[in-house]
């Protein structure tokens, strides 16, 4: 600490460094690697299994296993962002007097004295060659300052004085994502809801916590349809969604992946599909004795008289992954055959294995003969009022990076001196906040076209 | 012709660009990088003529997408990248010599595509999730940025070949001006610093209107943040800390392995929604 220093003067001086923007950058960069190794948003015995319980608490206490949330990254950032804006303000004091100067003025011995002055001699005599070069300096530069002096005349003229705004505006840029991020964060919520074919509802349930969501509309799905590759790959899928406010139909859009519904302020997405309960299943029931067949419609929930008063069938249900012995034998549906007497037994039927019923060596066995297949749609449903202040960030800073790396503050100056021969010795340099190395060339440029005059 | 004709065709060429220049380097011989110029312009014209058939061979097949959706178009588009970049340094600034650095680069990732059996070249259907006209725009700023620093690379490692005192007699004494070098660095980084920066906001619209969010520290987004940040310290390094020479071109080194580890290490090694390319 330097004397005679106040404590805030201290902190602002912290506060305004490059150095530290390095240091914060270089923290942010090497600590967010972590979260791309370590798995995040896992269960305890997840992490236990692969790091031991010592490790667990350590991930625990430092909230490694939601990095990207936890009190010490969120406290970097916000390092950062001070850094930045005291930065910017420490600085942009400096910038204005040089963007909106009290009194405009430049100074000539600095042009002289530059180290890409070029010399050359015009057949002209100075005043028609000043005509000339201020018609040139005024159509490819700017606004034209001339002074005159004892041996001739000179020509100043400057453009892209509001280009050393860019970096300002990267800046900003970076504090609207962070502003928007937070925004989002506090106000919004991501949340899935996954709709049968046909039903309704308004709950969606958060992605991390499983903690429900009310909407303030329904959504009915119409109706998913899925298209398939010759691959086997999933071409396209699209869901026919009906929005429903106060028990009213308000409109009926289709989505897919990529093209969402927006509805006040809630966005519906297509992230995912399964395979739903269907409706009602036609059965081929085969006596064993004879193989004689009898199909039959039944609805799922329904119970159905077996021929030869052989009891009950009761077609419970429909299974997305049926187990059968630690083997996944795919779709099934599920029954129960109620026999006279009160016997019970539970019957599984694959749909793609015809003769698994005949294993259960009954008197009948069932085989599904087919079913419209139905789907349930997986949407994500979010909400994320932050999100404007993100996309003017985005904007902002792709014009500010613009601005900063392409465009500079260029001033050119010319000299004109007087020959005793009507001839004319022109002298021309230029200044540049940036890219010295253009500036040499475009001071050779002007030369070459002032010599065609 | 077809297709994998011209991109193999172009992985020879790109070799034999490769070989002109360094054999011009190595035995100081200015017609032999000129030669190299001329062969690796007609690389990239067969590089090009690649791209546009696998494009239209797609449509044939009944796909119909842009050739940017897999690792190995994605390494052919990579070469091609590099290449005009380069070809555009090369005539703005007539240093042929450089392209000993950046020539090779080229023909690498090429052959990589190519040669390595990870690496399917099979034309495969789009998933939904990549049906978007955003791809087409996020890939090529992507990969624009990834060449501009691939570039940069190239140039930054002259700084350690080239030694401190010129001899007029040694191989590197035809390099260009340290100046120049830095120069070229600082000009390659902020070009693909600019087109990082469009490919990241790119993507992230693409997320928003796909899953709903715009950043999900996905592992290929958070590398690719990282990266960006390591080229953001860079440039405050050199703009406000006066740093150059050797000391900036090793953070223009460690930037140029962040792209690589963003480009295959996430791929190969983490799991994420970027598994395609």
């Amino acid at each position: 600490m330097k004397k005679n220093q106040t404590i805030p003067e201290t902190i602002w001086q912290f506060f305004c460094s490059v150095k530290l923007a390095v240091y914060m950058l270089v923290l942010l960069a090497g600590s967010s690697i972590i979260g791309t190794i370590v798995l995040q948003n896992g269960t305890p015995a997840q992490y236990i299994r692969e790091y031991g319980e010592s490790f667990y608490n350590l991930i625990k206490v430092f909230n490694i296993d939601d990095m990207y949330h936890a009190w010490w990254f969120l406290g970097l950032l916000v390092i950062l962002c001070l850094n930045i804006v005291v930065c910017s303000i420490d600085r942009l004091s400096t910038t204005w007097k040089i963007i909106f100067p009290k009194k405009f003025k430049f100074n000539p011995e600095r042009f002289r004295k530059l180290k890409n002055l070029e010399r050359f001699i015009a057949n002209k005599e100075t005043s028609s060659m000043s005509k000339d070069v201020e018609r040139f300096l005024s159509k490819t530069v700017g606004r034209v300052i001339k002074e005159e002096t004892q041996t001739g005349m000179i020509l100043y003229a400057e453009t892209g004085r509001w280009t050393r705004m860019g970096v300002y505006f990267v800046h900003l840029s970076l504090l609207l994502l962070l502003i928007g991020a937070l925004i989002g964060s506090i106000f919004g919520f991501k949340a899935d809801m996954n709709l049968d074919e046909g039903a309704t509802s308004n709950t969606a349930f958060m992605s991390k916590k499983r903690v429900p969501i009310q909407l303030e509309f329904s959504v009915r799905c119409n109706d998913f349809d899925v298209k398939f590759y010759d691959t086997g790959a999933p071409e396209e899928f699209t869901s026919n969604l009906t929005i429903i406010e106060n028990g009213k139909e308000s409109f009926t859009k289709d989505i897919r992946v990529n093209h969402p519904l927006r509805y006040k302020g809630i966005n519906i997405f297509q992230s995912s599909y399964g395979s739903g309960q269907p409706d009602s299943v036609v059965f081929d029931i085969i006596r064993q004795s004879d193989k004689s067949v009898i199909t039959r419609t039944v609805k799922v929930g329904d119970e159905i008289e077996l021929p030869e008063d052989q009891g009950l069938f009761k077609l419970e249900g429909f299974l997305p992954h049926f187990d059968f012995r630690g083997n996944n034998l795919g779709a099934a549906f599920i029954g129960r055959i109620t026999q006279k007497g009160g016997k019970d037994v539970q019957v599984a039927l694959p749909i793609k294995f015809p003769t698994f019923d005949k294993m259960r060596k009954g008197a009948f066995a069932f085989v599904v003969k087919e079913f419209k297949e139905k789907y349930y749609t997986g949407l994500q449903i979010t909400k994320d009022p932050g999100i404007w202040y993100v996309y003017s960030g985005f904007i902002l800073m792709i014009i500010g990076c613009w601005i900063t790396f392409f465009m500079s503050h260029q001033s050119f100056f010319v000299e004109i001196e007087k020959n005793t021969d009507n001839s004319s010795n022109i002298s021309i340099s230029g200044t540049t906040n940036r890219n010295n190395q253009g500036m040499k060339l475009k001071i050779q440029k002007i030369v070459t076209k002032l010599k065609d005059i | 012709m077809n297709s994998s004709l011209a991109l193999s065709s172009a992985t020879f060429i790109y070799a034999l660009a490769s070989v002109f220049y360094i054999g011009s380097f190595a035995f100081k011989k200015q017609f032999l990088a000129r030669l190299g110029f001329i062969i690796l312009v007609l690389g990239f014209f067969d590089n090009t003529v690649g791209i546009i058939l696998r494009w239209i061979e797609s449509y044939q097949m009944g796909y119909g997408h842009a050739p940017f959706a897999n690792m190995y178009e994605s390494l052919v588009f990579f070469s091609w990248t590099v290449a005009i970049l380069y070809i555009f340094v090369e005539l703005k600034y007539k240093e042929s010599i450089i392209g000993v650095f950046a020539t090779p680069l080229i023909f690498l990732a090429i052959a990589y595509a190519s040669l390595s059996p990870d690496i399917n070249s099979k034309i495969t259907p789009l998933i939904p999730a990549l049906k978007s006209n955003w791809l087409i725009a996020h890939v090529i700023a992507c990969f624009l940025g990834y060449a501009g620093f691939a570039v940069a690379f190239g140039f930054s490692i002259m700084y350690f070949v080239k030694p401190g005192t010129t001899n007029t007699t040694s191989i590197f004494a035809k390099l260009p001006s340290l100046d120049l070098i830095d120069e070229l660095t600082y000009q390659m980084v902020v070009f693909g610093f600019l087109f990082l920066t469009i490919g990241i906001i790119t993507g992230a619209v693409w997320a928003n209107s796909a899953w709903g969010t715009y950043w999900s520290w996905d592992p290929k987004e958070t590398w690719s943040l990282n990266t960006w940040i390591v080229y953001a310290i860079f440039m405050h390094l050199r703009m406000m800390r006066g740093w150059y020479g050797k000391n900036l071109a090793w953070v223009s080194i460690i930037g140029f392995m962040a792209v690589i580890f963003t480009y295959f290490g996430v791929n190969f090694l983490l799991s994420g929604l970027h598994s395609y390319a």
